[in-house]
């Protein structure tokens, strides 16, 4: 790898992928449940509530971590660990011979230390609230950077390393901020995606429940459904999603396989209220993001979009789409969370990963669950409960936004399989 | 509790502070972290587990006199005699 090689112009890859999905634990068994119609949602028990809906993961802890380090850790942390040790084996690099101090790790996190602090507080309930019972581990598990912390320690990755906080916008922000840094020279690989362990806290499913925003459904499996008439709330799901991701030129020279090139992104706010999505700025985060990439609406051929099941949620970001690219689009759309959930932290970085086999196999994954199609969500080019096969996919569009908002949207583009081919 | 009971339980909670050791050849004179992965945060664990499960507070400055199983046992022996 170069030294520092980074310049603002240098183009970025993506040429790892690790991934904990609640229906795959890898790219190859996550494409084939999108393509299937495989969901990961079911019923879970959870401190207060009891029974709700939830996209729960079934990743091998143990694969990377010991007992006692997957005890002290985090699951946001075992999440990581697991989902960056399988991005690394499938890069092929040989990291014993990578400068550690030139690797940075960058994850997308919802929140992060919710669920510790929970637990510590139904532990000193145990005890009358003594706090002599609060325990010792609770800082450095709630700390904001734990998770990529964790996959510092556990790689011995000596670079950069922190978690960026951006709502339910944050997986896409991961890679955008490692794309961002090795243009900078900063590092020469990248550890980019993000997390979530949201599953795991009762307080984000109260939260939801009080604001009349958590789905429910007699099927589990059909309780994710955006765009779809009766849609009436989030799954709430957990996950990970790390790429490794390196400049072209790096990644060429040791003739790596390459899964795309991050061709523009963008990140917005919305500045006009703390929940309520804003059309009119994520239309100017997707026009944004095309720009960077010098392409037109025209040129994308599969837009993924956020659209998490909520009533407003979901018409306000198809008027974004309609804004920016007209109602006679050809762009095919699609929605991931229909399948698995909003995994938070990690949805951006899961959802756009379910897309990338499409610059090879020319399907796109449907949107499931549609039985009868919002008319206010009606766009032209959704792809509804079964793929489609198109002529080709050059570009991918990814939308994300999250709570106080904040959009963002990565443009990835396909690249040659093989970087030396 | 009797030297035993007291021994048996220290191994129960090293044995849950640290499931991926092997505690079957641990010797009693011989300092644990010279024989176990345990470092200063799984030490707290074990103070914190003396605390939550028998209603032990070990002040800081009785810490080094946990350095071993024996000398654990020997600490804990007077406190723990009426449990």
């Amino acid at each position: 790898m170069s030294d520092g090689g980074g310049t603002t112009a240098a183009r970025v890859v993506i040429t790892g992928i690790g991934l904990a999905a609640p229906n795959a634990n890898a790219l190859p068994a996550f494409r084939q449940a999108l393509l299937t119609g495989k969901s990961g949602v079911r019923r879970i028990t959870t401190r207060y509530m009891g029974e709700v809906l939830a996209g729960v993961c079934d990743f091998d802890e143990l694969k990377y971590q010991k007992k006692k380090e997957l005890r002290r850790g985090t699951r946001a942390g075992s999440a990581a660990i697991y989902c960056a040790n399988e991005a690394l084996a499938d890069s092929r690099i040989a990291f014993g011979t990578v400068d550690k101090s030139r690797v940075g790790v960058y994850l997308g996190v919802t929140e992060h230390g919710n669920v510790e602090t929970e637990n510590e507080i139904a532990v000193i309930k145990e005890y009358n609230y003594d706090v002599r019972f609060w325990s010792h581990h609770h800082n450095p598990r709630t700390v904001a950077n734990n998770p990529a912390g964790e996959v510092t320690l556990n790689l011995g990755i000596t670079g950069p390393h922190y978690t960026l906080g951006a709502a339910c916008a944050a997986g896409n922000i991961g890679i955008i901020h490692a794309a961002q840094m090795l243009r900078l020279g900063e590092v020469d690989l990248a550890f980019a995606g993000g997390v979530s362990e949201s599953i795991h806290t009762f307080g984000i499913f109260a939260s939801f429940k009080a604001q009349g925003a958590l789905a429910s459904h007699p099927d589990p499996t059909k309780a994710s459904r955006p765009f779809d008439r009766d849609r009436n709330g989030i799954v709430v799901s957990e996950g990970g999603c790390i790429y490794t991701m390196e400049r072209l030129q790096d990644a060429q020279a040791r003739g790596a396989r390459i899964y795309g090139e991050i061709a523009g992104y963008a990140i917005n706010s919305d500045a006009s209220d703390f929940v309520l999505p804003n059309a009119e700025r994520q239309a100017q985060c997707m026009a944004a993001a095309l720009r960077k990439a010098g392409i037109g609406p025209d040129d994308v051929d599969i837009l993924n979009t956020h659209a998490t099941g909520t009533k407003q949620g979901d018409i306000q970001e198809c008027q974004a789409i309609r804004a920016v690219f007209g109602s006679q689009a050809r762009v095919q759309i699609n929605n991931t969370k229909s399948f698995i959930g909003h995994a938070m932290g990690a949805a951006g970085a899961l959802e756009l990963t379910g897309n990338l086999p499409a610059f090879e196999d020319h399907i796109v994954h449907p949107t499931i669950n549609v039985e009868n199609l919002d008319p206010e969500c009606a766009l032209p080019g959704l792809v509804l409960n079964v793929p489609k096969r198109i002529d080709k996919v050059d570009y991918i569009l990814n939308n994300s936004s999250g709570m106080l908002g904040i959009n963002s949207v990565v443009v990835v583009k396909r690249c040659s399989r093989r970087s030396s081919s | 509790m009797t030297r035993d009971d007291i021994r048996a339980a220290i191994l129960s909670i090293i044995k849950d502070i640290a499931p991926d050791e092997d505690l079957g050849n641990l010797k009693g004179d011989v300092r644990l972290r010279d024989q176990i992965d345990l470092d200063s945060m799984d030490f707290l664990d074990i103070i914190m587990e003396l605390r939550k499960r028998y209603g032990v507070e070990v002040p800081e400055a009785d810490y080094q006199k946990l350095a071993t199983l024996d000398s654990t046992v020997e600490y804990l022996e007077p406190l723990l005699k009426s449990k």
